[in-house]
Order: C-alpha cells, then sequence, then structure tokens
C-alpha cells in the first residue's frame, strides 16, 4: 500500500469465556462482580487483523483502539496496546451500553478519527447479539462484510471471504468499509511482557458520553434474566446393545 | 452492553397489555436460495404469527417468482411484498437493509421480522440502525408483542427483555419455533417499493458451498457431531456411514474444524450452527461451553467419549464410556 491507512478496532471487555457464569440472587442479571473479565474474543481476533495488516505494509497502517465502557474497559485497551495497536480511545460509561449506542458512540469516534476501515467481533459472547458492526455500517452508509475469515486488501478495496449458512462467500468492497471477524479469520497473538510494559507508556485518550454528544438511552429493557433449564443428564449405558436398545425401547428416537 | 441491570418498572407494566390483532402488523423478510425458501423462514413466521395481527412476507430477487408462488401458500401470510431486481440477485445486505427501511417507511409495520441465520444476522442490524431502533436478536420465545425471550452467554442464561422502540425488529432462532405450514387461499400480491442503487457498496465475486446429499444441519431431526476425538478428517467417514444408516446430518466441534477435519459450516456451538434435533449424537467431543450452547436443546443426547469426566456426559441421556473406534462402527451395525 502507497498510502497510510488508519483503522479502528472496536474491543469489547467481556467475561472471560473459560468462566461458568451464574444468574444472581435477585434473577436480573447474570454475576459480573468479582468474575474474571477479558477482551471479547472476536475482538482479539479483530485486533490482530489490523496488526497484520500494518505488518504487511511494513508500519504505514496506524491502528487505533477504542472501547466504549467502564473504568475498567481501559484495562482491554492495554491489552490491544500490548498487542500492537498504536494508541487507544476509551469512551466511558457508568451506564451499560446496548449495541445500538455502541454504533452511535463507534460513528462519533469514526467521524472524528476518519478511519478507513473500522474492525469490530461478530458478536460479544456476554450478549451475544451479533448487531453492532452491522449497525455502525448502517448508520455510516459504509458498505460492510461481516463474519470474515480471510481479508485481502487492496489500493481502497477489500477482497473479503465471508462464513455463511452452507460455506462460503467473497465480496467486494470499496474503503471505507466495516469488516466483522469469524473465527477463522487468524489466530490472535499474546502480548508480551516487555510489550505489556511499553503499552503502559502508549497514549489512551478518554472521551465521555458528552464529549461525543450522543444519545446512549437503553432501547430496551430487561425483565428478568434466569438459569436455563437443567438437564436430567448423567446415564451411563454399559454397552452398544444396551444404547441401541434404550435408544429404540426407552428414548424411542430410533 | 445488554441492560441486565433491572432498570425501575413503572407500576402499570405488571399488568403488560397483550397484543391484539387490531395494532400488530409484522413485515417478513424472506430467506431464499436457489429458488427454494430456506427453512428458516419458516420458523421465524411461526415466530411472527405469535405476535398476533398480519404478516405482509417481503421477497427480494433478480427473479423472484417461484419463491413468490411458495411463500403465497405459506400459513399465516396475507400479503406479499415483491422486490425484483439485479440489485438482490445476491443477499447483499446494503440493497436488503434499503428495501427494508424503504418498505418500513411507506407501509408502517409494528415488526420486522427475519431468521437469525447468516443472512438475517448481517441484514436486519443495519436496518435497525438506520431506523434509530434497538434489535432483539435470536429469540427463543415471544411473550407478548413487546417483550421476547433470549438466550445470553452462550445459552447459560435466559433473559426475557422488553423493547421500548416503536418499531420492533427481531431475529429468531430457529430451532425454538416449528416451522409454518401451509395455507389454502394464497396471499395476495404487490410491489415493493424500489430502491436506487447504490454503487460505491459491497459485491458478489463468488461462493463455494459445501455439497452434500445429507439432511440440513439445522433443521435435521437427528445430528451426529463429531470432536477432537476422531483424530483426522477420513475417520469422519465412520460418522457419514452412521449417519446416512439412519437419515442424520453430520456436524462438529470448534476443535474438529480448527484442525482440519471437515470444512467451517459444519461447526455446532455459541458460534457456529445452533441444532435441536430428537437426536444427537456427540462422538468423541469433550463438551465445551460453547460447543453445548449449540446443541443442548436436543431432545435426546447422546456421547460417546472415552473420558468418563467428559463434561458431556453431565448433558447426555445416555453416555457410553468407551472407544469411539471401535464403538461407532458396532452402532452402526447393528442400527
Amino acid at each position: 500500500m502507497s498510502s497510510n491507512l488508519r483503522i479502528l478496532v472496536a474491543c469489547k471487555r467481556v467475561v472471560d469465556y473459560a468462566v461458568k457464569i451464574r444468574v444472581n440472587a435477585a434473577g436480573t442479571a447474570v454475576e459480573t462482580a468479582n468474575v474474571k473479565h477479558s477482551m471479547n474474543p472476536f475482538d482479539e481476533i479483530g485486533t490482530e487483523q489490523a496488526i497484520q495488516i500494518k505488518e504487511k505494509s511494513g508500519g504505514k497502517v496506524e491502528v487505533i483502539a477504542v472501547s466504549c465502557g467502564s473504568d475498567k474497559s481501559q484495562e482491554t485497551l492495554r491489552t490491544a496496546l500490548a498487542m500492537g495497536a498504536d494508541r487507544a480511545i476509551f469512551v466511558e460509561s457508568a451506564e451499560e451500553l446496548q449495541p445500538l449506542a455502541v454504533a452511535k458512540l463507534l460513528k462519533a469516534v469514526v467521524e472524528k478519527e476518519k478511519p478507513d476501515m473500522v474492525i469490530l467481533g461478530k458478536q460479544a459472547i456476554d450478549d451475544d447479539s451479533n448487531q453492532t458492526g452491522q449497525m455502525l455500517a448502517g448508520l455510516l452508509n459504509w458498505p460492510q462484510a461481516t463474519f470474515a475469515s480471510k481479508v485481502e486488501l487492496a489500493e481502497k478495496a477489500m477482497t473479503v471471504t465471508r462464513e455463511v449458512d452452507g460455506g462460503v462467500e467473497t465480496i467486494k468492497t470499496p474503503l471505507p468499509a466495516i469488516l466483522t471477524t469469524d473465527l477463522r479469520l487468524n489466530v490472535p497473538r499474546y502480548a508480551s511482557l516487555p510489550n505489556i510494559m511499553k503499552a503502559k507508556k502508549k497514549p489512551l485518550t478518554k472521551l465521555t458520553i458528552a464529549d461525543l454528544a450522543v444519545d446512549v438511552k437503553p432501547r430496551l429493557e430487561t425483565l428478568k434474566v434466569t438459569e436455563p433449564p437443567k438437564r436430567q443428564g448423567g446415564k451411563l449405558v454399559e454397552s452398544v446393545d444396551d444404547l441401541v436398545d434404550k435408544l429404540k425401547n426407552e428414548a424411542k428416537v430410533l | 452492553m445488554f441492560a441486565l441491570r433491572r432498570t425501575a418498572l413503572p407500576a402499570f407494566s405488571l399488568a403488560r397489555t397483550y397484543a391484539t390483532s387490531g395494532n400488530v402488523s409484522t413485515l417478513l423478510l424472506v430467506e431464499h436460495k436457489d429458488n427454494k425458501v430456506a427453512a428458516s423462514t419458516l420458523n421465524a413466521l411461526t415466530a411472527a404469527s405469535k405476535l398476533g395481527g398480519s404478516i405482509t412476507a417481503l421477497v427480494a430477487g433478480n427473479a423472484p417468482d417461484t419463491v413468490v408462488s411458495e411463500v403465497a401458500k405459506l400459513s399465516g401470510v396475507s400479503k406479499i411484498l415483491v422486490a425484483k431486481s439485479d440489485a438482490f440477485t445476491h443477499a447483499l445486505p446494503e440493497s436488503h437493509a434499503t428495501l427494508l427501511v424503504e418498505t418500513q417507511k411507506k407501509h408502517g409495520f409494528t415488526h420486522l421480522v427475519a431468521s437469525h441465520s447468516a443472512f438475517g444476522k448481517n441484514v436486519m442490524p443495519r436496518a435497525a440502525a438506520i431506523l434509530d431502533v434497538a434489535q432483539v436478536s435470536d429469540i427463543t420465545g415471544v411473550e407478548s408483542a413487546d417483550t421476547f425471550v433470549r438466550p445470553i452467554y452462550a445459552g447459560n442464561a435466559i433473559a426475557t427483555v422488553k423493547s421500548n422502540d416503536g418499531i420492533k425488529v427481531i431475529t429468531v432462532r430457529n430451532t425454538a419455533f416449528p416451522a409454518a405450514g401451509q395455507q389454502d387461499s394464497a396471499a395476495s400480491q404487490e410491489d415493493a417499493p424500489s430502491i436506487s442503487a447504490d454503487k460505491n457498496l459491497a459485491e458478489f465475486v463468488s461462493e463455494h458451498m459445501q455439497k452434500s446429499d445429507r439432511p440440513e444441519l439445522d433443521s435435521a431431526t437427528r445430528v451426529i457431531a463429531g470432536g477432537r476425538g476422531m483424530k483426522n478428517g477420513e475417520n469422519f467417514g465412520m460418522l457419514y456411514e452412521l449417519a446416512d444408516k439412519i437419515g442424520a446430518a453430520v456436524g462438529a466441534s470448534r476443535a474438529a474444524v480448527d484442525a482440519g477435519y471437515v470444512d467451517n459450516s459444519l461447526q455446532i456451538g455459541q458460534t457456529g450452527k445452533i441444532v435441536a434435533p430428537e437426536l444427537y449424537i456427540a462422538v468423541g467431543i469433550s463438551g465445551a461451553i460453547q460447543h453445548l450452547a449449540g446443541m443442548k436443546d436436543s431432545k435426546t443426547i447422546v456421547a460417546i467419549n472415552k473420558d468418563p469426566e467428559a463434561p458431556i456426559f453431565q448433558v447426555a441421556d445416555y453416555g457410553l464410556v468407551g472407544d469411539l473406534f471401535t464403538a461407532v462402527p458396532e452402532l452402526t451395525k447393528k442400527l
């Protein structure tokens, strides 16, 4: 690439994927206090993708990580900086932010920073919404390449292979554009200790909701949260004959 | 980001009024490929009918006639809006979202519904944002015209969510609703608003679909899935033999897909396909949270694994602790 490219990567702090979550006693939410959090796995893939693009370009790409949410989201941004992002933008919000609100905040950041590409994960593993990237694309009227498993950049365009039902599809979009990552896009790197130390010195800009003048009022109200029904599992069979018998005569599924 | 905190509810909302046919009008976005309506659209139609009120189907394509006549016979569809243009040849979200928005502006529906398939996930949030409304993704239940049930945290919690927006944009988990049937009288047809082509957006290049004679994974009544324990792609042959014998679809865990044993499109789990067949046979799959998210609503779960401590046994109705390389061929022989 001859010209400089600027990539914005959106990162969300979520309950770590390996944690077995619990619904709180009041049945109003999932317990998040004293639970390990980390960067949403799809956002790690997004950060990795941005850094790989930068490395291929010989450093002519600037990677900006952005996160919206509570104070602790800054830890997630430090992780992105340690992976190789150049600088970070933190949009502080004490309130919970829903996908439409985040899309609007990101739109405001895009208008300030003028990136050529915004990379987001295909979904966050807490709310499982799978909306923010598409919403941002709609608000900006930019093309969107969702569920990407392969990206090739050319001058002012990208060719993206997307995971769709039953196979893959390849599309081409001009830049600027929105990209959302699927699992197969890459394997994110671990941040090394020296890079974690260096990341502490990289610039992190704090913004508030008021700075961006965005209405983030929640549109959806969570009335209750419950545990899913428990399965009556755990019955072991002795042999294949026993299994066949049970499936035919007890479960009647064969 | 989802408001998991309980927000204070005004007292009157406790006596929630349920939808009546007078005030609900739903637009169902029809997904189709190769002149056939996608199976998941039939499930989404059933969810739409639970809202009460009228259902209008939107069919967009370059030559949608066959699909339109198929949709006209679907139970509960009273009207079909037909959008015929080369802009809709491929399921590109930019043109489809613009069409949805223009259709909404003209007709003023209360609900926009699609299935939570790769197509629905791609198009609906884009349209919702342009209309400045939230979306409720992947619903598994309809409580009323504004209140829906949906899984969060990989299905480890179930949230009941009320939308306060004027237009409810919803995507539907297909396995949570039965497929809609047929009706006697055909729905009427009308042209959808035309949209002007925006040249500056995405273009379709090519596609590569996995070809298989087996049932489709997300609508199959029986599913056999292999995991890392299969050791390689060739060994999946064993599962195909068993699958063909009982008319099952074949799926896989993420580990099996990542290791290259099978194609990505076969992945079952939080980030792959969600299945809920009558019978699910997990072979050499440990049962990570993310995999269970995709299959734990199956009616009967069978696990074959040599590790008695594997978490899959905690959800399996029938577990066989043993070597899959002897158990699977034996099972195939005895069925």
